[in-house]
């Protein structure tokens, strides 16, 4: 664990990626000088490869290997893409810049190596996570969503051009992106004793004006729906280099509950990375049995939602009795309501009442 | 039927001359009695002919009038003459259009297919008209004597089981049958199973060799394949089934496969879709042949028989008879299967080229980015793993083998060798060698590469080199030759 502790401290790790990155290249040269075609070896990805492990409280891949060679013909274009990409990525490293999902498809053919479409090239660059068991953050790839953090917390920027320069997250009233130079900035002191995430951007913006963050002495993060990666890998720093806790607050509903536990137990997508889950973040509303005891305003569970509630039911991820509770209360009402419907008492309704009743509850 | 039409729109005459190489050529100038279906002949001329027998002309010359709406008929007309000139590639076809346009289709070929032998009718094929017909002009006076002397295939012994089995006295003298005994005898001879097939002399058929001319000129296809059935015999009638399928090459791809069909070497161009042969065609499942839809294909089938048993009066139709359905579509198995051969092989060749072509464009940007990821100097060579030589470049054959550039094939497990021939019309031979012990071996014997068309192999064997011969097929025909050699490691 202790280990985890010093990867997860930053940009320490982008030193790693970046020699694991360059053995790649030193080996497939060798390899080839040597009459041998080069090829790599990574885990398998797919369903029958993916366990839920009880001990990290993710998914992880098992021990399924598998090998791309280029004597292989149906391997030849992806492996030229993973080198290509490789190649890239230890190039950002190097000159220490950024580049996003989007940039990579198109750089990709500035070099004559193409992809068909942009799902592909995102494709690659997962088996790349694979293969050096790092996720595309830490070799500065980004997808272009981006959440924002507001509230008391002092970082200093490692980004060339900003190098030590430090700055407060309450300092700007719409929040701070939660951008590459964030996530990789070390994390100097604060004032605040939780975070709360928040999935909606107008409850961000409420609660900002509501000056939650004064109120509940609280770092308030927006994640746009679903976290991005790079989000919910800040929330794990947030939490196990500050010892912060943190409450997860999405509409009522399985969609929204899920936002909450892909932040807590990651998602099946990402097996092949360990650092981007936080299990302690606890999911504090709006559940399904809130919607009954604060009578908000709701609508009719479609069947989209009563079969995702199903399969939720049977995830190893929820067995946990709050998470069983609300999908059986969910199941019977048949009801699911938004962040928004507290607005119906008022629009600070949530923030004096309900949210101080429900951090009181969570033992905040 | 055209000299008829042209009586009937124009009220002119028709005129023929003709000689067979005698002293004299005969004209004759004619009109048709049409109520009694005669000729009636206006003048007669003769002509003398050349008096060396080397210069005479020999020949048949038809002049007639027929009027019609050439700007509606013309592309039927044009048609049917280029299907003429497929059903006869060794006639050269000359037509000046009422416009003056000039069409010319030029014999390929210098042989002509075996004229047919006269024959007797068979007794399956018998109606009670031609049998009376016969009895009119037999000079026979019994049962057995008329039977033998008249009938395709009955010999003595046949003719007395058969009078035997109608129960008509043998003596008797077949100009005194009444109405109801040559009723009868008709019926018996259908009947009556000891008869023996008709035989096929009496037919023409293009044969295999002329058939595939006539496609090759008219058609210019990739690709042709051609089948002569057994004769074969439907209520009494002869007849043989001959298929040709075309594809690729200037064949024009519709939506459907287009469908030739020839009665004894005539184009049938009207209906086609109420003929049993595009029933045939529908029929076929060509999926299993590896035929795609839209794929530029053409189906040609030629009937041949002493009657073609037409569906109207318009003889554009061939109607749906079970025996000759049978032998069309077997015929049409036979060369689809041929089809099938050639397109799974063009396919397998593309793949494989497209294979290594993969190799050719990858490994290169792998070598490079490895190099440069790694922080490299040199770029590692990836000659150890793959290598394509090109030994060919645009050679143009001469009537000698002409030796290739050679190719270093002793690094590598996997030896392929690829050659085509681009010329649009000549063909080329190649053969492959590999170095054995200071020896060159014959990997690939002579083989025949047709313009346009590929040779593609793998080499089994240890050799330290491997080298390609060409040569033009025809003396003085060129062909033009690339040829890559490609080499694997591993």
């Amino acid at each position: 664990m202790s280990n985890d502790v010093v990867r997860d401290s930053g940009i320490d790790r982008k030193d790693i990626v970046g020699k694991n990155l360059k053995n790649l290249g030193v080996k497939f040269s060798q390899e080839i000088d040597q009459g041998v075609f080069p090829w790599i070896e990574m885990k398998s990805r797919s369903i029958d490869n993916i366990y839920y492990s009880p001990e990290y409280l993710q998914y992880i891949l098992g021990n399924k290997t598998v090998r791309r060679s280029a004597r292989v013909i149906s391997h030849l274009r992806p492996f030229t893409q993973i080198v290509w990409t490789a190649y890239f990525a230890h190039e950002l490293l190097r000159q220490r810049k950024t580049s996003t999902l989007r940039d990579v498809f198109y750089s990709a053919q500035a070099h004559d190596v193409f992809f068909k479409d942009q799902s592909e090239s995102d494709n690659i660059i997962t088996d790349l996570e694979t293969a050096v068991e790092y996720s595309r953050e830490a070799f500065n790839i980004f997808p272009e969503e981006r959440s924002a953090v507001f509230g008391d917390l002092t970082i200093q920027y490692t980004v060339p051009g900003y190098e030590n320069r430090r700055l407060n997250l309450a300092s700007h009233p719409d929040g701070m992106m939660v951008g590459p130079a964030l996530t990789d900035a070390r994390l100097i002191e604060t004032g605040v004793d939780k975070v709360i995430v928040i999935e909606k951007g107008a409850m961000f913006t409420r609660f900002i004006e509501e000056r939650v963050y004064e109120r509940f002495n609280a770092l308030l993060i927006y994640t746009a729906g679903q976290a991005p990666r790079q989000t919910r890998y800040f929330i794990r720093r947030l939490n196990r280099e500050m010892g912060l806790p943190v409450y997860i607050f999405s509409d009522a509903d399985p969609w929204g509950m899920h936002i909450a536990m892909v932040i807590n137990s990651g998602s099946a997508n990402a097996a092949h990375l360990r650092e981007l889950t936080t299990p302690d973040a606890k999911w504090s509303g709006v559940w399904a049995t809130d919607i009954v005891d604060y009578k908000l305003p709701s609508d009719q569970l479609n069947q989209r939602d009563l079969k995702r509630l199903q399969e939720l039911k049977t995830d190893p991820r929820y067995t946990g009795e709050l998470w069983q509770r609300q999908i059986s209360t969910f199941l019977d009402i048949k009801r699911k309501c938004e962040l928004e419907a507290f607005s119906r008492y008022g629009l600070t309704h949530i923030v004096d009442k309900y949210l101080p009743e429900r951090l009181k509850e969570m033992g905040a | 039927m055209t000299i008829l039409y042209g009586q009937i729109t124009t009220n002119k005459p028709v005129t023929v001359i003709s000689s067979t190489g005698t002293s004299r050529i005969v004209e004759y100038r004619l009109m048709i009695d049409i109520e009694r279906n005669r000729p009636v002949v206006l003048d007669r001329k003769i002509h003398a002919n050349e008096r060396n027998k080397d210069e005479r002309w020999q020949g048949t010359v038809v002049e007639l009038h027929i009027e019609g709406s050439y700007n509606q008929a013309a592309s039927k007309v044009l048609e049917y003459l280029k299907q003429t000139a497929i059903a006869n590639p060794y006639a050269n076809i000359t037509f000046v259009d009422p416009k003056g346009r000039l069409y010319k289709f030029d014999r390929t070929i210098n042989e002509m297919p075996t004229p047919p032998k006269e024959t007797l009718p068979h007794p399956y094929g018998v109606d009670v008209e031609t049998l009376q017909r016969i009895i009119r002009v037999t000079r026979e006076r019994n049962m057995p004597d008329f039977m033998q002397a008249n009938f395709h295939r009955v010999g003595k012994h046949t003719a007395r089981k058969f009078i035997e089995a109608v129960a008509i006295p043998e003596k008797t003298n077949p100009r005194k049958l009444r109405p109801d005994e040559i009723v009868k005898l008709v019926q018996e001879m259908r009947n009556f199973e000891s008869f023996l097939p008709p035989d096929a002399s009496c037919l023409s058929p293009l044969g295999e060799d002329l058939l595939r001319a006539g496609v090759m000129k008219e058609l210019e296809p990739e690709f042709v394949a051609v089948h002569q059935r057994k004769p074969s015999t439907y209520s009494g009638h002869p007849f043989i089934v001959e298929v040709a399928i075309a594809y690729g090459g200037k064949v024009p791809s519709k939506e459907d496969i287009q469908i030739y069909r020839f009665a004894n070497k005539i184009p049938l161009v009207y209906d086609e879709s109420a003929d049993v042969c595009w029933k045939v065609v529908k029929s076929v499942n060509w999926r299993r042949y590896n035929v795609a839809p839209g794929i530029s294909l053409a189906v040609l089938i030629h009937l041949c028989s002493t009657k073609i048993p037409y569906k109207t009066v318009g003889k554009e139709i061939l109607a749906d008879r079970p025996e000759i359905a049978r032998e069309i579509l077997n015929g049409i198995r036979e060369v689809a299967r041929e089809l099938s051969f050639y397109l799974s092989r063009k396919e397998r060749v593309k793949r494989q080229v497209r294979r290594l072509n993969v190799f050719a464009r990858y490994l290169p940007k792998i070598a490079e980015f490895s190099a440069r990821l790694g922080g490299l100097e040199v770029t590692p060579n990836i000659d150890k793993l793959y290598r394509q030589q090109l030994v060919f470049k645009d050679f143009v054959t001469t009537s000698q083998y002409t030796d290739s550039e050679a190719f270093n094939s002793g690094p590598y497990d996997t030896i392929l060798v690829h050659v085509r021939n681009k010329q649009e019309s000549n063909s080329v031979n190649v053969k492959v060698f590999g170095l054995t012990d200071s020896q060159w071996v014959e990997l690939i014997p002579e083989t025949t590469i047709s313009s346009g068309s590929e040779l593609y192999e793998t080499l089994k064997g240890e050799f330290s080199l491997v080298k390609v011969q060409a040569k033009s097929a025809k003396a003085d025909k060129e062909g033009i030759v690339e040829a890559f050699v490609d080499g694997i490691s591993e």
